[in-house]
C-alpha cells in the first residue's frame, strides 16, 4: 500500500492505496466522489476529466499516486456557496446535456478550455472539447452552452442565450 | 374572484428539472451504488468467435486471495435461458430461436460469450482473477457474414436453425411487384449495406443484485429503459419464481439508444449470485465488454430494385434483405428488421407495388436488436438512396421526383400496403419545401454547377423519411399480429395530494428525454396547477404502475397521453366534488385553470387545493364517493404515429484525398404538436448526430475469424466535437389525431433521416466521377476508391 495525501475540493485527504489504483477509483471508491465517471478503457471519452493543479487530467490515465501533494477540483467541487458555476449554469440554460453521463467530464474539460482561451470560436470550442465524447447532443448544443459561460465570464449579458433563445421556430421564422 | 388565465406550460422551452443533480456530481448512475458487504463479479470471455469449451479449471481463480466464488454455465443451470420476447409475426412464419444463458455452457458462438464468473471482495481483484481461469477450447468454423451463413457448407451455429436462418418473413404484394419491374421503363438497381453500428450510450449496462433470505425476495438495479419488463422476463421466465419477488430499479441511465431495453445475462447472474452468496454483487462493463457482448444495431444486406418512369413515377420496389442478427436471438430482436423495417419501406412514397423479403441470420457475432429508430433508419435509408439513384438514372432533380411521388395530404389516413397501420397524418411537401427553402436549394445548385467548373465538388442530398413512433396498439403488433409477446400500452398514475402537490407516476423512464420535464408540462397545463407543484416518479417497479418502458419514441404519445388522460379523470372527479362543496349540479361546474366553478358564475368556485384538501380528509363527499383524487389509466394507443420531415446535407469532397467535409446541416422535422421545443431539438441534434456518425464515421467490423477489430472507443469512431457541424433546425407542425396532445414523438426522428441525407450528398459530389453508389461510411479511403473506380 502506498500513502497518498491530496487536497479534492478544497479538503485535504491522506489514504493508503494500492499503488495500482487509477486515480479515478480512488475519487470514486474511496472518497465517493461518485460525479466523476468512466466511459471507456481506453482514455477516448473523457467522462472521467477533472482538474489536477488547474490543468485537465483524464483520470482514467493516472494513477492516484502520481496525484501526491496536488490540489484537485471535481465536478462536485465547482459551484461555490451554492452558486453554480457559469458552465454549469451554461449546460443547464443550453440544454447542453440530455443523460448527464458525459456532462460532469464535459463541464470540466471546457473550464480548462475557458481558462486558456476565454474568447472561443465556435471551432475553438470544437476542438477543445475533441478528447471527450458525448452520445446524447450531437455537441450542438454543448458549443452554446460553452459560449454562454465564456461570454458570463467575460462579464457580457447571456440573457439572449438562455433557454428556448434559440429554438427551431427561431431559425424557422428567419430570427 | 375570476379564473386567471395562466401562462401555458406546453410548448415553451423549459430549462430541464433533471439537470441540477446531473450538472453538480450529484447523479445516481449505476456504478455510483454501493451496497454494505457488496461483492464484485467479473467476466471471462471467449476470445473465439466459435468453439467447443473442453475444460474449465477455476481452481487458481479460487484461491486467489479476495475471490470469493467462480462460477460457470454448468453451475447456473437451475435457470433458464434469457427470453426472446418479440419472434417476428409468430404464428404465420416460423422462428427458429435460440437465446443465450447467463453464461455459455458447452459451446461459444461469439467472441466476448461469457465462459466463467469471478465474484470477489473488489473489481480489481475480480479481474485480476479472470487471468487465473484455465479454459481449453476446441476451435470451430467461423462465418460473420449474413449473406454467407446462409450458402450451402457454411459453418452452422445451432441444430434448430438450418443454413443459419431464424427466420424467412415477407410483406406486400410479390406478384403484382414482380409484374410492376418486369415491365417498367427504368429499373434501378443496387446492392445496399446498412452496416452494423455499436450504439455506444456513454455509460455501459451493468446490475447490481440484493437478496433477501428472510423474504426471498430480489431487488435488482439495472440500466434498463423498461424495468417492469425486466421483472416479468426475469421472474417468469429465467428464475420461475412470482413476479412480486423482484423489484427492479432503474436509477440514471446514462444513455440507451436501445441497447437498454434487453434482458441480458448480467441481470440473471447477478441475481443468482447473490442468492448463492448471501450477499449484493454488483457487475458493470467496461467499454471493451459493451462492444464485444451488449447488442449491436442495423447489419443489413439488402438487394432492392426500383421501378419507375422515364417522367419520374415510381411504380413498383423490390426489397431482398439479409439482416444478421448475431450468435443468439436478443429480447426483441426479430421484430426489428421486420415489423419496423419492411411494412415501412416505400417511406413518404405511393408506390402501387412493393414486396419485401427478410431473412433473419445467425452470425458468430455479437447479438443485434434495436438501436436508435431500429428497422426505420434501414428502411428510410434503403428508400432515399435509391430514389436520388432513380433520379439519377432519369436525370431529374431528386427533389422534383420526391414531390411527384408523395403521399399527399389528402390520402390520410394512408395504407401503405405493406400490413402497417395507416399513416396518420402529413405533409411531406410542406417540410420539403421548408428544407429546400433554408438551405437555399436552388442558390445552391448554381453553386455546385460552378464549383464543378473550377474542380471542386459539392453535393446536396436530400431525405424525406417518414417514421413509426408511439408504438403501438397491442392487438396490432401483440401475438395475433406482429408477434410481439404481450401489450405496449403505456401507464399513469396522477395523485393530488392533501396539499394540492401533484405527484405522476408513469411507466415511462427518461435516460436523457427529459421526461420528468415535460410530463409536468402536460400536468401543469391539463390541471391547471403550477408546473412546480408537479413531482414525477417513474423507474422503480415499486411504487410505478406497470408499463413497458421508453423507446420506439412512444413516451409522449403513448407515456404523455396516458397522464393526460388520468388529469382528465381527476378533473372529472373535482367537478363532482366541487358541485357537492357548493351546492350545484355536477353538470353546471367548469373546471378552468386548476378552479372548479359554477358555468357562468367564475366567482362560486372552489380551487383545486381546496377540493384536494375535502377529497383526502374524507369528512363531506357526495354518497358513495371514495376518498382521494387518484387516478390510473392503462391507455392503449388506437394507431402508431408517423413523424415525417426532410433533411438536406452539403458536402465538399476532396477530389485528391476524397475527404469529405460536412458543410451544412438542415433538418425540417415534423413531430406533432412540441411540448417542450428545447427538449425536441436536443431530441433532433443528438440523433442527427448517430446518422451522421454512421454516414462518415462508423462501422463496427469482425474479421474473417470472428474477432471485433473495432472492439474499443480507440477503433470504432464515436465522433467528437470537432468532427460535427452545428445544425440548422426548423418544423412544420401537423398535429398526429390519433392521441389527445396531437404528438407524434421526436427521439428517434433525427437518426432515421440523416444517414442518407449525407450518403446521398456525398454520391451527388461525386457524380462527375460516374459513382452511383457507396457503402457507408464514406472515409476519405472509401471516397478516394470510388474516385477511382475502386469499391
Amino acid at each position: 500500500m502506498s500513502t497518498v495525501n491530496v487536497t479534492v475540493n478544497g479538503r485535504k485527504y491522506t489514504s493508503e492505496v494500492e499503488p495500482r489504483t487509477l486515480l479515478v477509483h480512488y475519487l470514486r471508491e474511496h472518497l465517493n466522489l461518485t460525479g466523476t465517471h468512466i466511459g471507456c478503457d481506453t482514455s477516448q471519452c473523457g467522462a472521467c476529466v477533472v482538474l489536477v493543479n488547474g490543468e485537465s487530467v483524464k483520470s482514467c490515465t493516472m494513477l492516484a499516486v502520481q496525484a501526491d501533494g496536488a490540489e484537485i477540483t471535481t465536478i462536485e467541487g465547482l459551484a461555490k456557496d451554492g452558486q453554480l458555476h457559469p458552465l454549469q449554469e451554461g449546460f443547464w440554460e443550453c440544454h447542453g446535456l440530455q443523460c448527464g453521463f458525459c456532462t460532469p467530464g464535459m463541464i470540466m474539460a471546457a473550464y480548462d478550455l475557458l481558462q486558456q482561451n476565454p474568447n472561443p470560436t465556435d471551432e475553438e470550442v470544437r476542438h477543445g472539447l475533441e478528447g471527450n465524447l458525448c452520445r446524447c447532443t450531437g455537441y450542438h448544443n454543448i458549443v452554446r452552452a460553452v459560449q454562454y459561460a465564456a461570454a458570463k465570464m467575460r462579464g457580457e449579458d447571456v440573457s439572449h442565450l438562455t433557454a428556448g433563445g434559440q429554438t427551431s421556430e427561431m431559425v424557422s421564422t428567419g430570427n | 374572484m375570476t379564473a386567471t388565465p395562466m401562462t401555458k406550460a406546453i410548448g415553451r422551452a423549459i430549462k430541464r428539472r433533471e439537470d441540477p443533480k446531473l450538472i453538480t456530481g450529484g447523479g445516481n448512475f449505476l456504478d455510483d451504488i454501493k451496497l454494505a458487504g457488496m461483492l464484485h463479479a467479473a467476466v471471462l470471455r471467449s476470445p473465439y468467435a466459435h468453439a467447443k469449451i473442453t475444460k474449465i479449471d477455476t481452481s487458481r481463480a479460487l484461491a486467489h486471495p479476495g475471490v470469493v466464488a467462480v462460477f460457470t454455465g454448468e453451475d447456473m443451470l437451475d435457470i433458464n435461458p434469457l427470453p426472446c420476447a418479440w419472434q417476428a409475426a409468430s404464428g404465420r412464419v416460423q422462428n427458429n430461436i435460440n437465446t443465450p444463458r447467463a453464461l455459455a455452457v458447452g459451446t461459444v458462438r461469439h467472441v466476448g460469450d461469457p465462459v466463467a464468473l469471478v465474484v470477489a471482495e473488489d473489481r480489481y481483484i475480480a479481474r485480476d482473477a479472470l487471468d487465473l481461469i484455465d479454459v481449453d477450447y476446441e476451435p470451430l468454423p467461423v462465418v460473420v457474414d449474413a449473406k454467407k451463413a446462409t450458402e450451402p457448407g457454411a459453418p452452422q451455429l445451432h441444430e434448430n436453425a438450418p443454413n443459419n436462418i431464424v427466420f424467412e418473413w415477407d410483406c406486400g404484394d410479390k406478384a403484382k411487384t414482380d409484374q410492376a419491374i418486369a415491365s417498367a421503363e427504368v429499373v434501378v438497381k443496387e446492392e445496399i449495406v446498412n452496416q452494423r453500428l455499436i450504439p455506444t450510450p456513454m455509460e455501459t449496462r451493468g446490475a447490481i443484485a440484493r437478496y433477501d433470505p428472510a423474504t426471498e425476495e430480489f431487488t435488482l438495479w439495472t440500466t434498463s429503459q423498461a424495468p417492469h419488463v425486466m421483472r416479468l422476463l426475469l421472474t417468469a421466465f429465467v428464475f420461475g419464481i412470482p413476479e412480486p419477488k423482484l423489484r427492479v430499479i432503474s436509477p440514471n441511465v446514462g444513455g440507451g439508444f436501445g441497447q437498454k431495453i434487453f434482458c441480458y445475462n448480467d441481470m440473471a447472474f447477478t441475481l443468482w449470485a447473490a442468492r448463492k452468496l448471501g450477499r449484493p454483487v454488483k457487475f458493470v462493463e467496461d467499454r471493451s465488454e459493451n462492444y464485444k457482448y451488449s447488442t449491436h444495431g442495423r447489419d443489413h444486406i439488402t438487394e432492392v430494385e426500383l421501378a419507375g418512369t422515364r417522367d419520374g413515377k415510381i411504380t413498383g420496389l423490390r426489397v431482398k434483405t439479409y439482416a444478421n442478427l448475431g450468435a443468439y436471438i436478443s429480447t426483441i430482436a426479430p421484430g426489428i428488421p421486420t415489423t419496423l423495417y419492411g411494412r415501412i419501406a416505400t417511406g413518404v412514397y405511393k408506390i402501387p407495388a412493393a414486396y419485401c423479403h427478410v431473412t433473419g441470420v445467425y452470425t458468430n457475432t455479437a447479438m443485434v436488436d434495436a438501436y436508435r429508430g431500429a428497422g426505420r433508419p434501414e428502411a428510410s435509408y434503403l428508400i432515399e438512396r435509391m430514389v436520388d439513384r432513380f433520379a439519377a438514372e432519369i436525370g431529374m432533380d431528386p427533389a422534383e421526383v420526391r414531390r411527384k411521388n408523395f403521399i399527399q395530404p389528402e390520402d390520410f389516413p394512408y395504407d401503405n400496403g405493406l400490413g402497417l397501420l395507416p399513416y396518420d397524418s402529413g405533409n411531406y411537401e410542406a417540410a420539403l419545401n421548408k428544407a429546400l427553402e433554408l438551405v437555399g436549394y436552388a442558390e445552391l445548385r448554381k453553386e455546385q454547377e460552378q464549383a464543378r467548373q473550377q474542380g471542386r465538388y459539392i453535393g446536396i442530398g436530400l431525405s424525406s423519411y417518414v417514421e413509426i413512433c408511439g408504438v403501438a396498439p397491442s392487438a396490432w403488433i401483440g401475438l395475433p399480429g406482429e408477434g410481439w409477446g404481450a401489450g405496449l400500452w403505456e401507464s399513469a398514475n396522477v395523485r393530488v395530494h392533501l396539499t394540492g402537490k401533484v405527484v405522476v407516476t408513469t411507466g415511462s423512464l427518461p435516460h436523457g428525454q427529459g421526461l420528468e420535464t415535460t410530463f409536468a408540462q402536460i400536468v401543469a397545463d391539463e390541471l391547471g396547477v403550477p408546473y412546480e407543484d408537479v413531482v414525477v416518479e417513474h423507474s422503480d417497479t415499486a411504487g410505478t404502475p406497470f408499463g413497458y418502458g421508453t423507446y420506439g419514441s412512444r413516451s409522449a404519445a403513448v407515456g404523455g397521453t396516458a397522464i393526460y388522460k388520468s388529469v382528465a379523470k381527476i378533473k372529472e372527479k373535482a367537478k363532482r366534488i366541487a358541485a357537492h362543496m357548493l351546492e350545484a349540479n355536477p353538470d353546471d361546474i367548469v373546471f378552468e385553470n386548476g378552479r372548479a366553478f359554477v358555468k357562468g358564475s367564475p366567482d362560486q368556485g372552489k380551487t383545486l387545493a381546496e377540493i384536494a384538501l375535502q377529497a383526502s380528509v374524507g369528512y363531506s363527499l357526495p354518497e358513495g364517493m371514495e376518498p382521494f383524487l387518484d387516478e390510473t389509466t392503462y391507455y392503449d394507443p388506437p394507431n402508431c404515429t408517423f413523424p415525417f420531415g426532410t433533411h438536406v446535407a452539403v458536402v465538399e469532397v476532396d477530389p485528391d484525398t476524397g475527404a469529405v467535409e460536412l458543410k451544412r446541416y438542415v433538418a425540417v422535422d415534423d413531430c406533432g404538436n412540441v411540448i417542450n421545443p428545447l427538449i425536441v431539438d436536443g431530441q433532433i441534434h443528438g440523433g442527427i448526430a448517430q446518422g451522421i456518425a454512421q454516414a462518415l464515421y462508423e462501422r463496427a467490423v469482425y474479421d474473417e475469424n470472428g474477432q471485433l477489430l473495432t472492439g474499443t472507443l480507440n477503433d470504432y469512431a464515436v465522433p467528437a466535437a470537432h468532427m460535427l457541424p452545428s445544425f440548422e433546425l426548423a418544423r412544420t407542425v401537423t398535429p398526429s389525431p390519433v392521441n389527445p396532445l396531437g404528438v407524434k414523438g421526436a427521439g428517434e426522428a433525427g437518426t432515421i433521416a440523416s444517414a442518407q441525407a449525407v450518403m446521398n450528398a456525398v454520391i451527388d459530389a461525386l457524380a462527375p466521377f460516374g459513382v452511383k453508389h457507396l457503402q457507408m461510411p464514406a472515409t476519405a479511403e472509401n471516397v478516394w476508391r470510388a474516385i477511382h473506380g475502386q469499391s
